[in-house]
């Protein structure tokens, strides 16, 4: 018998998931209504800083449709303080963070009161008959600023988390007489990550039983946590991650609002519900990004890297969230990117302030690295009068280098920086388009044209638990699979990564497809509830693929190998006569004798000829526990016009070459890379959580905070080049942040070099248009505006 | 107030609070669950739904405002199999965590229905008010071109999809 066999990986399979989400039959976690459930409404600080003097709660007690209400107080002897799971140093201060604040609240939006009533609107009525008497204290807003001496204290021990160093090379030696030396200072401006579903929990108590439903990207740790913070037994808590919508890091953590449900159904014995409003999220759910960057680069003449010295305050906001201090540090290891050099000092301080918590925001740490080596390299192309790829690939690491440790220490294992670019080069026209550059410049064009290189690496997959072990973290960086083959032949996946838009159902299916010789459409994939998906790590960090996506190959080996004995009894031969060819069992030499998948999971089904020491299952399990990270890698280049008498930008093309390495499904790579490609656009020329001086949140609603929409954003042109990674057996690598990584430095790159003939050599982010005219303006104070004739048309505002 | 509305074909006569937003009666009224809500201030559009025939957000209407009309939700675009534009969402990979999708579908059947045949940067236009944060819309304005019935059209207006190489 001879069938050929077409693979599933690789293929641009259309999605299971979306089949339910295009018709409205989602499982949002804000759908569901159980029989008795309160809505539960909370009171926030209105306050960036204030000691709580009383708070009166008697007469939302007595308001129409309403349960109970509490204050912070009644919850003071049972709500523990909520977690953080990386303390970075020794003696990082860690400061004790009640879930409803009892005594002083440390950013506005905190939550001070809780009111439980029949309806979402009976609740939300109640919050305003809650009487809190403040006695305000002094913001804390500036992260420089909080470190002085003099500064008000965000918590008694002072306003420094902990500083962190890395050092490698002798840096001293790198920088002494370095023909070049380049110093920046880069703003890392504070982020809302926006995932467009809302945070909502319900959270149902049986008995001493507990199930709660949240919008979260990590059930699993939500319940090892919660267990940990409310003493209740976590044998006695379920978990469950409905279908999520979006997530970006914001649902990358333990909220307040999840264990302040648990608390109030334990206390009240019946269901209750919460929901956040955008504008109650904006202030609530953690912020991210929020850095000064001081780097410091030398360089030999012809522009061959010698050190590398970068200084960071990090914002950590006013509480350590679960992984907040750990954010800057991913990207500790990520600003020397693709580029070889002699020594590197890393230094960060984590700074609170009285503003929303700080904590991951996609890509984590690498984008803030990405950025401020990239915006260097081109800054100091510019300084030798190099082209910018040509400096580039002056330092990076040759194809035929790898594996390649770096100074930072990881290795690399694979890579190809020279194809992406080469790549990346030809489908922008970089020539042609360098060319027009020239002439607008010599024409004195008001409408410029710059071009932005990016060429990234990040690291994906967290994460080896060695290495989380050795940078302090509290947890592994497994993942776990269950694969178990029904006996009709259809296979069930169950998998601890917990999806939110990636589209596991459809990409584990066509591996396990191959794995098991099953067709597409028979797979099932079972996750995001602790009690379908007992183990898991969660998903973030770009690990589903790369971790999750190997323990569910590794428990399908497993089922291969059950299945080789068994379908040695049905065939009576020995198993060492049978090999798995064509997704099947088969007598080596008489491939016309063989057994199929469904074909042995009935016979182990029936169990009437099990061979000797063999269960009649046919399932198995894996927990996989990575070596290594995994090294994404791309060129992005962006062209941008600038319209120097407006200050507007346009993008005028965009270009990414991404290796991410074996690509199982190319439609979803795709849509990774343009959502990533958006969000870092977004934080280049839109986005940003700004403070008024008293220390609230002016961006609390999406008309103030802008993500891009469909009209601010051009079409991408998206390639891709293949190095397998070395370092698991599908050879992929992730891809959930990439183009986040690569496309911030790309977009403000392409925006200062149009402005760089003017004497511009950084605008802040976002980009705004008077941003990057003051810009101008600040850079010729003398002679304005670069002349030329006017352009109507050509620099179209946003 | 008492108010008929009918929802997805179904006549629903009820008493509401004049106060009640038109997105939370048919989430927890009518049962409607498939239209989500993505904001409070009206920027989003994931709450998106027909209101005789024309898109409205449906967090910006009040029900009573609803009296008397014909409402189509995401839940009742499908007429036994599913609408053009469902179809090639589906296709064209136009949706990732789904949120946004219900009002983003509802939004461009009302954008098809005013210009049948819009370019690229009509879509876009015509979208703006529906706001996506995973896919960076490409795979979206590829779908709404694709429904217009121009499929080749779409792909060459929206970006390439170039080789794979090395």
């Amino acid at each position: 018998m001879t069938t050929i066999v077409e693979h599933e990986v690789g293929k641009a399979r259309t999605r299971k998931e979306d089949a339910r989400l295009i018709t409205g039959q989602t499982n949002w976690t804000d759908n569901i209504t159980l029989p008795g459930q309160a809505h539960v409404a909370f009171l926030r600080s209105p306050y960036a800083h204030a000691r709580i003097t009383s708070v009166d709660v008697s007469a939302a007690r007595q308001a129409s449709g309403v349960i109970a209400a509490f204050s912070g107080a009644d919850f003071a002897g049972e709500q523990g303080s909520l977690p953080c799971a990386w303390p970075v140093t020794e003696d990082i201060v860690m400061p004790d963070h009640p879930p409803m604040a009892v005594d002083t609240v440390r950013y506005a939006g905190e939550i001070v009161a809780a009111v439980v009533a029949r309806d979402r609107y009976a609740a939300a009525d109640a919050l305003e008959s809650i009487d809190v008497s403040y006695e305000p204290l002094e913001p804390v807003l500036d992260m420089e600023a909080a470190l002085e001496p003099g500064s008000p204290k965000v918590h008694e021990a002072g306003n420094k988390s902990f500083t962190w160093t890395f050092a490698n090379g002798d840096l001293e030696a790198a920088f002494r007489d370095a023909p070049v030396v380049l110093e920046r200072t880069y703003r890392q401006q504070r982020l809302i990550p926006s995932a467009m579903e809302p945070r909502a929990v319900v959270c149902a108590p049986v008995g001493d039983e507990y199930t709660m439903w949240s919008a979260t990207q990590i059930p699993h740790v939500l319940r090892v946590m919660l267990a940990v913070v409310t003493g209740i037994g976590e044998q006695n808590l379920r978990v469950i991650a409905p279908d999520v919508g979006g997530g970006f890091g914001s649902k990358l953590q333990v909220t307040a609002e999840e264990v302040l449900a648990l608390l109030l159904a334990r206390k009240l014995g019946r269901p209750v519900k919460w929901t956040e409003s955008r504008s109650e999220g904006n202030v609530a759910v953690h912020h991210g990004r929020d850095q000064i960057q001081r780097i410091r680069v030398a360089a030999s003449a012809d522009g061959q890297l010698r050190g590398l010295d970068v200084d960071l305050l990090a914002d950590m906001g006013a509480y350590l969230m679960l992984v907040t201090p750990g954010i800057p540090l991913l990207g500790a290891f990520m600003y020397n990117a693709i580029y070889k050099m002699d020594a590197y000092r890393f230094n960060c301080t984590g700074v609170f302030t009285t503003k929303t918590p700080t904590d991951a925001y996609r890509g984590a740490g690498r984008p803030e690295a990405t950025f401020a080596i990239e915006r260097i390299m081109d800054d100091l192309a510019a300084h030798l009068g190099v082209d910018p790829l040509e400096l580039r690939e002056r330092n990076w690491i040759r194809h035929e280098e790898f594996p390649y440790t770096t100074i930072a220490g990881l290795t690399y294992d694979s890579g190809n920086y020279e194809a992406a670019t080469a790549q990346a080069r030809s489908l922008f026209h970089y020539d042609d388009l360098r060319k027009e550059q020239s002439e607008r410049n010599a024409a004195g064009s008001p409408v410029r044209l710059g071009i932005g290189v990016s060429t990234y690496t990040e690291m994906c997959g967290l994460a080896p638990s060695r290495i989380l072990g050795s940078l302090a973290y509290g947890a592994g960086g497994w993942e776990h699979a269950s694969v178990r083959v029904l006996p009709t032949g259809k296979v069930e996946v169950v998998t601890g990564s917990s999806a939110h838009g990636q589209g596991h159902e459809t990409a584990w299916s066509q591996i396990v497809a191959d794995e098991l010789g099953v067709p597409f459409e028979d797979v099932r994939v079972l996750h995001g509830d602790t009690q379908v998906s007992p183990k898991g790590m969660d998903t973030y960090g770009s690990r589903s693929l790369t971790v999750g996506g190997t323990a569910v190959v590794k428990a399908c080996g497993k089922v291969r190998e059950k299945a080789r004995a068994v379908a040695a009894a049905m065939l009576e031969v020995s198993p060492d006569d049978l090999e798995w060819a064509d997704g099947r069992w088969s007598v080596r030499g008489d491939p016309e004798q063989g057994k199929t998948i469904g074909e042995i999971a009935f016979a182990t089904f029936a169990a009437h000829n099990m061979p000797e020491g063999v269960e009649p299952s046919l399932d198995s399990d894996a927990t996989y526990d990575p070596d290594n990270f995994s090294f994404p890698h791309g060129t992005h280049l962006c062209a941008a016009e600038v319209d120097t008498e407006t200050g507007a930008v346009k993008i005028r093309s965009y270009v990414a070459v991404d290796d991410v390495g074996v690509v199982v499904n190319p439609l979803i790579v795709d849509g990774q890379v343009h959502g990533g490609i958006a969000q870092g656009i977004g934080q280049a020329l839109y986005e940003e959580a700004a403070y008024d001086s008293s220390g609230n949140l002016v961006t609390a609603t999406l008309a103030d905070y802008l993500i891009p929409s469909a009209a601010d954003l051009p079409a991408f042109t998206i390639a891709r080049t293949t190095t397998p990674s070395t370092g698991n057996p599908l050879g992929v690598k992730g891809v959930g942040e990439a183009g986040t990584i690569a496309s911030t430095p790309a977009v403000v790159n392409a925006i200062v070099d149009a402005l760089r003939p003017l004497g511009v050599s950084d605008v802040p982010m976002p980009c705004t248009p008077q941003r990057v005219w003051r810009a101008i303006q600040e850079a010729s104070p003398a002679s304005g505006p670069a002349s030329g004739p006017a352009s109507g048309s050509e620099g179209a505002a946003r | 107030m008492k108010i008929t509305v009918n929802i997805d074909g179904v006549r629903y006569e009820d008493d509401v609070e004049p106060r009640l937003l038109l997105v939370h009666y048919l989430r927890e009224r009518a049962g409607r669950t498939g239209t989500p809500i993505g904001c409070d201030t009206t920027n989003c559009g994931a709450c998106t739904v027909l209101m005789n025939g024309v898109s409205v957000k449906s967090c910006s209407v009040l029900t009573v405002q609803a009296d008397g009309a014909e409402i189509t939700t995401i839940q009742g675009l499908a007429d036994g199999e599913l609408h053009p534009l469902q179809r090639a969402f589906h296709e064209e990979h136009a949706l990732q965590c789904g949120y946004c999708t219900p009002g983003m579908i509802m939004a461009a059947v009302d954008l098809l229905r005013d210009n049948p045949h819009p370019t690229e940067e009509q879509v876009r236009d015509g979208l703006e008010g529906n706001l996506c944060r995973c896919t960076g819309y490409q795979n979206i304005v590829r779908a709404v071109m694709r429904a217009a019935g121009d499929g080749e059209h779409a792909q060459a207006a929206t970006g390439e999809r170039a080789g794979v190489s090395a």
